[in-house]
């Protein structure tokens, strides 16, 4: 397993680090990411045993092409010398750092992981890292923080952590985590990575789930973080392009093709120039088409 | 490794198993309860017996409650045992379990 | 011998009962010759005794074959109650024949068969400690498992004769006119039973709750019954479901019922006026589920749906999703409640439903049939009938009859805890891999290659993975590992009839 910076990542799927029977089977949903968690999933007293549960699984277990994660235990805990030295040694695809306030947290941990990559023969910059944005700090140094590292993957806002920083707590509309949302997703962008939005963790309201991802897709977000293999299906529908978007798409990359066949570096459409954003959305556009079966080998649109 | 107290790791739920070490002289004694025992007992007890080994436990008794645990979980369970057995697990030694 | 599915079959066994090895799949259309029970000549008045020791008397003889139905499941009270009378009363050499045995009867069952009382047991299957019992050498006479369709034919064929059928009904006339829809203890449809009360030479009813005369409508009639037994309590209405009906929130399961629905909408078969028989278990009530929003938002409509049947299917029909059920057994409360509230739910005996020397049972009209398995191998034959660790612990049922279908979708995770599902060799072949047509597991489908049609049909659908079955097994096998090779004595304690009464494997004693 290598980190490979730019890839679709519209489902992380929270998997807790010392349970062996949902490990075992978090490759089978088609969770883009799959996030094995040594943090808030993990007892004080289990660390030690949920970390080699976790090295064991990632050397031994068929996660179907989806990308690990793995969620450390955050500087201010006795566990995270070893867990990212564990984590390291694994060769885990990208370590998420808990409770990120600043660019120097995520130095500190570009460093520890390059002494362990050195310690224990891993290639250097293997490995990606995450920021898991949890305070008003954390949202406040957001910029910093994105732009820390060129191994920075992306960023995730941590709704429960924040929203009792903030001195409240989750509300249905979401309308108490406006800010941090919009600072971390503008803060990613910016720094060229990816942000993902906060669990939904009612899974009785369906409704709800629904409305929260598809403001978020709105506001631009690349994905969001899950507790249940059930919202992965809900979340692709949400990010799924329509029928015209594809299309479009389609007709982008018809231009690419037809500006290079011409050698041509001016790529047109229309009669107007196609310029970097609009064919990089295009390419999203079908890579996640694709993910979602909506176009099939040719290219042809098959959704409905 | 001495074994300075008991050790127990891993839970009782589905595709975990339990290991427990507590001292012994006659080798790896494993006393094993697992609904596979017939197909696969030998290959866990190899496993819990390997680990322990590459650990430096030589001599222990293992009492294991296996609930159709895989390979990589039974190591990873019986090396968590056998460093709260010994004290040591401040000091991960994952080399074990490669 | 050997027989078409490689099952080695042990000669002296197969000469001495006279017994065929399985050849095939296909039924053919043989000419078949049926028997008719000896008629005790009655005006029929009443027929209501207190005394079940008395009518135990006065039908039964040592050496005779006695049946029961298993509608009641784990609420059964009738068999003990008649059982520990035939063992207090002393009777010895009798063949159980019942429809099939649940976990309530297992400890009756083990007693009867230390005393000498049964010696001989035939049944859709067995689980628990009389399973365990079984397979540790405790019956000196193999048992014969067959499939519900079969012993409707060995019934009528008179491979099966009963001398007396002990049937249990939440009600009855005085004449003997029963149903299974009012009372107490009610499970719907009669559908085992039924074949009992056509062919037995005598026919014993235990209710507790005898209503007017005429009871209608007669599943079972006065024209077959000789005697009507009142007991205290037939049986429990709560252990009669299996579980309530709850929507499995497991998601390997939703996942694999997704797949089964994908399979289904995307086979050539689905359009309007299909058929389908879904069974009980977390992921078939799932799979009904999914179904229902296809169904709804493709405006298709199903003719009937088949089988053991469910609350989620009844709904179906409520719904008018489902023109027809046709129901030879209700899983649960709602489905057997639905059945006296229906005129669309079509009551059915074993026979029609399944066997396979008949004029067309509903199996062979049946379009899609979705199975389970507890091990499938990599010729997609099917065993439903033995643990990995070669313990009987399962039962036949409509297994081999239900596939039959046109399309016949297993179920099966890839592995259950350690144990792989799919396997190189299945421990006991039930149902042969040429009725099966397509595996769904949580890692991917396998179509069997036999069948083209379906491989070209799926080929366009890109969400289903398709997967060569042997892919399927050296997955599981890469996960679990290579188990040991459970180790059996020479000695056969079973043996496995296809649905039409050849041998198609056996069941060896476990060495511990």
């Amino acid at each position: 397993m290598t980190y490979v910076k730019n890839r679709l990542r519209r489902t992380m799927m929270f998997v807790p680090g010392n349970n062996p029977a949902m490990v075992k089977d978090a490759g089978i949903y088609g969770a883009d990411s799959i996030m094995l968690d040594l943090e808030d999933a993990v007892s004080l007293t289990e660390k030690d045993a949920a970390r080699m549960l976790v090295f064991n699984a990632i050397k031994t277990v068929d996660f179907g092409g989806a990308e690990i994660v793995v969620r450390i235990n955050g500087q201010d805990t006795p566990f995270y010398d070893e867990d990212v030295k564990a984590m390291v040694r694994a060769g885990v695809d990208v370590i998420r750092l808990p409770k990120t306030e600043s660019a120097a947290m995520i130095k500190k941990l570009v460093a520890d992981m390059e002494n362990a990559e050195e310690q224990y023969g891993v290639e250097k910059g293997s490995i990606g890292v995450m920021a898991a944005i949890e305070s008003a700090k954390g949202v406040l140094n957001a910029p910093e923080i994105a732009t820390a590292t060129p191994l920075m993957m992306g960023l995730a806002v941590s709704g429960e952590d924040y929203t009792a920083d903030m001195h409240t707590h989750r509300y249905p509309d979401g309308r108490e985590l406006e800010f941090a949302r919009n600072l971390v997703l503008q803060a990613a962008r910016a720094a060229d990575v990816y942000a993902f939005d906060t669990v939904f963790s009612n899974m009785n309201d369906t409704e709800g789930f629904y409305r929260e991802t598809k403001y978020i897709y709105e506001l631009g977000y690349d994905g969001k973080s899950l507790v249940n293999p059930r919202q992965i299906p809900m979340v692709n529908k949400v990010f799924n392009p329509t029928k015209e978007e594809i299309e479009n798409a389609l007709s982008v990359q018809n231009a690419i093709q037809e500006a290079k066949a011409k050698g041509s570096g001016v790529i047109s459409m229309n009669g107007k120039m196609v310029d970097k954003p609009v064919v990089e959305k295009a390419n999203r556009v079908i890579e996640t088409a694709k993910a979602s079966n909506l176009i099939d080998e040719e290219g042809n649109y098959i959704g409905e | 490794m001495e074994i300075k107290t008991v050790g127990v790791a891993g839970t009782l739920e589905s595709s975990d198993i339990q290991i427990m070490i507590s001292a012994g002289q006659n080798g790896i004694e494993v006393d094993l309860d697992s609904e596979v025992a017939k197909s696969y007992g030998d290959q866990i007890k190899k496993v819990i017996t390997e680990t322990l080994n590459k650990f430096g436990i030589t001599n222990a008794k293992v009492k294991a409650t296996d609930k159709g645990a895989l390979d990589c979980v039974i190591a990873a369970r019986t090396l968590a045992a056998a460093q709260r057995a010994t004290e040591t697990n401040d000091e991960p030694r994952l080399e074990v379990l490669q | 011998m050997e027989n078409k599915v490689k099952r080695n079959l042990p000669d002296d066994l197969m000469t001495k009962m006279n017994l065929k090895p399985f050849e095939s799949v296909e039924i053919g259309n043989p000419e078949v010759k049926r028997v008719a029970p000896k008629v005790q000549v009655t005006t029929g008045e009443s027929k209501v005794v207190d005394s079940l020791e008395d009518v135990i008397k006065k039908t039964l003889k040592d050496g005779m074959t006695i049946s029961f139905h298993h509608h009641f499941r784990n609420g059964d009270f009738a068999f003990n109650k008649v059982m520990n009378l035939i063992i207090k009363m002393g009777y010895q050499n009798l063949t159980l024949a019942p429809s099939s045995l649940t976990g309530v009867m297992n400890d009756t069952v083990i007693e009867a068969i230390k005393k000498g009382v049964i010696t001989n047991i035939t049944s859709s299957g067995m689980r628990g400690s009389l399973g365990d019992f079984v397979s540790h050498g405790g019956l000196k006479n193999p048992v014969v498992f067959r499939s519900h369709g079969n012993r409707a034919r060995s019934i009528e064929e008179g491979e099966i004769k009963i001398d007396v059928a002990f049937l249990g009904v939440p009600n009855a006339d005085p004449a003997g006119n029963a149903n299974g829809q009012e009372g107490d203890a009610v499970f719907g449809s009669l559908g085992y039973a039924l074949i009992d009360a056509q062919f037995a030479d005598k026919v014993v009813l235990l209710t507790d709750n005898i209503v007017d005369y005429p009871n209608t409508p007669a599943s079972i009639k006065q024209t077959q019954v000789d005697y009507v037994v009142k007991v205290d309590q037939i049986g429990d209405a709560d252990k009669i479901g299996s579980g309530a009906t709850r929507f499995t929130k497991d998601p390997k399961e939703l996942k694999i019922a997704q797949t089964v629905n994908q399979v289904i909408t995307n086979s050539p078969y689905y359009k309007q006026g299909f058929s389908f028989q879904t069974g009980s278990g977390g992921a078939a009530l799932a799979v009904t589920r999914y179904l229902r929003e296809s169904m709804l938002k493709d405006g298709i409509k199903a003719s009937f749906a088949l089988g053991g049947i469910t609350k989620p299917t009844t709904d179906l029909l409520e719904e008018g999703l489902v023109k027809k059920i046709m129901d030879v057994q209700d899983f649960d409360k709602g489905a057997a409640a639905s059945m006296a509230q229906n005129k669309n739910q079509q009551e059915i005996d074993a026979s029609w439903y399944a066997d396979p020397h008949n004029k067309g049972a509903v199996v062979n009209n049946l379009d899609v049939a979705i199975l389970s398995a507890l091990q499938i191998d990599t010729n997609f034959n099917v065993n439903v009938m033995t643990g990995s660790d070669g313990v009987i612990r399962g039962a036949i049922g409509g297994h081999q009859d239900a596939a039959a279908a046109k399309m016949t979708i297993i179920t099966a995770p890839l592995v259950r805890g350690r144990n792989a599902t799919v396997v190189p060799e299945v421990e006991t072949v039930v149902t042969p891999g040429d009725s099966i047509d397509v595996l769904v597991t949580e890692r991917g489908v396998a179509i069997n290659p036999r069948r083209k049609d379906l491989i070209a049909a799926f080929a366009k659908v890109p969400e289903l993975n398709i997967v060569d079955i042997k892919e399927l097994q050296e997955m599981a096998q890469k996960q679990v590992g290579t188990p040991k090779p459970i180790e059996y004595t020479d000695r056969v304690v079973a043996l496995v009839q296809y649905r039409d009464g050849t041998i198609i494997d056996t069941i060896k004693q476990v060495k511990d």
